[in-house]
Order: C-alpha cells, then structure tokens, then sequence
C-alpha cells in the first residue's frame, strides 16, 4: 500500500526546466530517503508535495487524493517538516501546537488530547510550557515532527530535517523517524543529501538534475549498479567523487 | 463550520499571543499618537483655529479635532505593521505552515487580517481612555457606536498592508514602501487639518486630499464618535476594503514562501 504516488511530474521555472517527468511512490510503513545533491529539485519536489508550487504537468496522489482537484483533502493526510523551523520561537511548545491544531479545525478539547498524546510520543511533555526560543535544536525538530504528526497524516514530510544538527541528535531523530514508520505505519519521505543517515530498510530515490536515476531498496540499487556502496553508487549517478 | 470557527479562533489567539509577548509594541504604537496629541496639539492649537464643522456642534479645540486622525493613525501604523509580519512570517518560512493548512487560502488570509484588526482595535481603546483623561471627551455612547467604525477602517488598513506586502519581496525593501504609503496617506488626509483649510492653500492638494481613503476613514471614526453617521465615507471604505482584499487574495502567491531556502541552496 503507498501513501505517495508521483505520476509524469515535471516542473520548470520559466524557461529552465528543474524536474524531468518524476514517477515514483512512497510505501506505507517505510522510510523513503530522497537522495540528491543541492540544486538537484528536492525542495522544488516538496514545495509541489506541500501546494506551495502548483502542479505544472503530471499528477501528485497522496493517500488517493489528487493534490491538483482535491488538494485541501490531500494536506489533510501530509504532515511536513520544513527545512528551516517554521515554529514560532515566542510561543511556547504546547501554544505552537495548538495552533497547528487550529489550522486542522481540531477543537480544543480534540487538539488537547492529540497533544498530551504527541507531546509524550515526543518525550516532550516536561517541556510544553516552555518557549519554543529555549529549546536546542533537537528538540526543536522534535516538535516540528510532534505538530506534522498531530493532525495523523499518512505521509510525514521532511526537508533535510537533520540540517544543522549534532551528530547525536541526527542519529536520534533517525532511528526515531523509523520507529514512527513502524508504530504507526506512515510512510516517511525524507530529503537528504548526507548518505550516512540512509539505513539497509530504506526505499531510496536519487534525484539528479531533476531526474530521477535510481528507485528501489537498496540491495535491488546494489544489484542493478554492481557496485558495493550506496555511496559509490551516488557518486557515479550524480557524477560527484566518491568520499 | 466548527472547523472554520476554531480556525478562526486559533489564528485570533495566535496573533493575540504574538501581540501579548511584544508588549513594547503596544507602548510605541501609544507614543506616537500621545506625542501628537500632547506636544504637536499644544504646539498648533493657536495657529490653526477650528470653525464650527460637522459632526461638531460648537467651537472646539485642536485636541478634540484630531483625537480622530490619531486614533486612524494608531490603525494605520498598526496595518503597515502586520503587513510587514507577513513578509517577516513569509521570509522566516512560518507562513508555510499557514498555507499548508487544509483550510482554504482566502479564508486563512482573512482570519488573519481580521485578527490583525481586532489587535489594532484594542490599542485604540486604550488611547481613547488616556484622551479621555487628558480632557478630550467624545459623548461615552460614542465610543461604543465608533467600535463599527474602527473595525471597518482596521479592515481597509490591513487589506492595504497585505496588498503591499504581496509586492515585496523581502523585508529590507519594506521601509521604503512605508515611507511612501504610510506618510503620503497620513498627512494627505483630514487627521490633522480639516480640508478646507487644505482648499485655502491648494486647490489640488485639496483635490488629493479629498479622493485619499485615509480622509474618509478618518471621518468615518469622527463620525461615529459623535453618534453621527457618514455614509459616503463608509462607502468609499467599504470599496477600498473590497478591491484591496479581493486584489491581495488573488495576488497572494505561495511560491514566495519558499523561495528564500531555495535560493540558499
């Protein structure tokens, strides 16, 4: 069963086109790491998956609903984390979901609930009442995930959730985004270009020039490339050299 | 509808939150108007006498005249501001998680203009209790039958201020634009001198005055201050609200609110 089905998705700006007709899908109760140097079309892929983009050519279907002719439908079932925070830093944690809750149309006896509820999942709720400006930047993203995952979506969203933070705690927010997977059988689709954060169970996609050059698990990658490491495998698509 | 409703409420009580924590707003949007009031009022009141105009019915005093104005001019200040949130929330990334929303765009737009106006509305209040004190006092029914008044011309001022702040691009370049909007709309308008004064000195600043939407929401609030209603300049407000709002929402463009991070890449 897949939570994300991307069909003949291209996309330009202008006359420079940035994606070249994607196709592929993300399965429920999996990570999906999209692989891909800067400026290969991942945060133009995600602003399409968000709505921020409209959908130029192909057709985007999250949890059976089309983004382009039932798009409020579609964002019910999307939880995102963006790149850069987009949490209020003056408001406390509990406030800042709250919020979230409120632009779901959650009452507040509902969003209550989902928040004591996410807020626990997170091992976050000695720390509900205090300003998002006090936290470290782990605990940060964990909020961002605790408010994607408030509203239940079937895909969870992440733009280079890891981006900026320590060695530990990109190791934590890992293995926590695969546990999630697990528990609650979303699927994850994660932006990345740091090779080391990918795991043996991962659906990978390599995104080059806006082109889409490997799809599969990473055995099935493995065998079709004969090469012993993903990250060679990476370096050949994307024509980098390998660390 | 409940969805809406609570909708609603949380983007009001957001707003009311982020207003709450930047208390020193509340404090430079009053000291502003007070100075005008205590120290340019003081300055004035000899040179420029009031005649009798509707919706006075006596002589009055140049504090009374532009308790108004200033009590417009707290709005507009306070529109241009939320305004400049926007483009502020747009470069920081928070507006995506607005747009990201399930709830239509319109309607997340309007939540927030209508927050923003009800913030504005309360600061207003405030001031009018230290004019109060200070000796200008509108009839006390007035101050209730302004409250529609005022809600109107916060409506116009923000639909102005979220038009704007759709043409910038980013924040550095909104100062210019305040210049250029928030002062040519102040002080082209009836705020601090009635317009015939203006026709006396001249006949197309007078013109400009008269065709500026700040005149009639100023006169709007004078009004309905002194229990008196103004129907062409609720009108002329209730236009301007309409095509601005409407323009804003058509040109409100969500790709602008990634564009920041996909340039850094």
């Amino acid at each position: 069963m897949n939570a994300l089905h991307v069909n003949d998705v291209s996309f330009s700006y202008g006359a420079r086109q940035v994606l070249h007709a994607l196709n592929f899908t993300c399965p429920k109760g999996r990570l999906t790491a999209l692989l891909g140097p800067n400026g290969a079309g991942k945060s133009t892929l995600i602003s399409l998956l968000t709505c921020l983009y409209p959908i130029q050519q192909g057709q985007i279907r999250v949890s059976d609903h089309d983004l382009n002719h039932a798009p409020r439908l579609a964002l019910r079932e999307l939880g995102v984390v963006f790149q850069q925070s987009t949490l209020d830093l003056d408001l406390s944690v509990e406030q800042n979901l709250r919020y979230h809750a409120a632009l779901h149309g959650f009452s507040p006896s509902d969003a209550k609930l989902r928040i004591n509820a996410e807020l626990k999942r997170q091992h976050l709720t000695d720390r509900r009442h205090d300003k998002v400006r006090l936290l470290n930047g782990g605990h940060r993203r964990r909020v961002e995930i605790a408010r994607a995952l408030l509203h239940n979506p079937r895909l969870l969203l992440l733009d280079e959730a890891s981006a900026g933070l320590d060695p530990a705690s990109r190791q934590a927010l890992q293995t926590h985004l695969r546990s999630l997977c697990q528990e609650r059988d979303i699927a994850v689709l994660s932006t990345t270009h740091l090779l080391d954060e990918i795991a043996p169970e991962d659906h990978v996609l390599i995104l080059h020039q806006g082109a889409l050059v490997a799809n599969g698990s990473i055995e099935a990658i493995q065998a079709q490339y004969q090469q012993q490491s993903l990250t060679q495998i990476f370096a050949q698509l994307t024509e980098q050299e390998a660390k | 509808m409940k969805a809406y409703w609570y909708c609603l409420s949380g983007i009001f009580r957001r707003e009311w939150l982020r207003f709450w924590q930047q208390r020193t707003r509340l404090f430079s949007a009053l000291v502003r108007p007070l100075l005008w009031l205590i120290v340019f009022a003081a300055g004035f009141r000899a040179a420029l006498g009031i005649a009798i105009i509707a919706p006075y019915d006596t002589y009055i005093t140049y504090e009374t005249y532009i308790v108004p104005g200033l009590a417009c001019m707290i709005l507009l200040f306070h529109g241009m501001q939320s305004s400049l949130s926007m483009v502020y929330d747009r470069e920081m990334g928070s507006m995506r998680i607005l747009l990201t929303s399930p709830q239509p765009r319109s309607f997340l737009l309007i939540c927030k203009l209508m927050a923003s106006a009800c913030i504005s509305i309360v600061q207003v209040y405030i001031f009018l209790a230290i004019t109060w004190i200070y000796g200008v006092q509108p009839p006390l029914l007035g101050l209730l039958s302004a409250l529609p008044a005022l809600f109107m011309v916060a409506l116009m001022l923000g639909a102005i201020g979220l038009l704007l702040s759709n043409g910038i691009r980013q924040l550095e370049n909104f100062a210019g634009v305040m210049n250029f909007v928030i002062f040519p709309l102040f002080f082209l308008s009836s705020a601090l001198y009635p317009l015939w004064k203006m026709q006396e000195a001249s006949l197309w600043l007078y013109w400009i005055c008269r065709i500026n939407p700040f005149s009639h929401a100023v006169e709007l609030v004078r009004y309905a201050l002194y229990l008196q209603f103004n129907t062409s300049a609720l009108l002329v407000c209730t236009a301007t609200t309409l095509v601005c709002l409407i323009a804003a929402v058509l040109t409100f463009n969500p790709k602008r609110t990634s564009l920041r991070s996909s340039q850094r890449k």
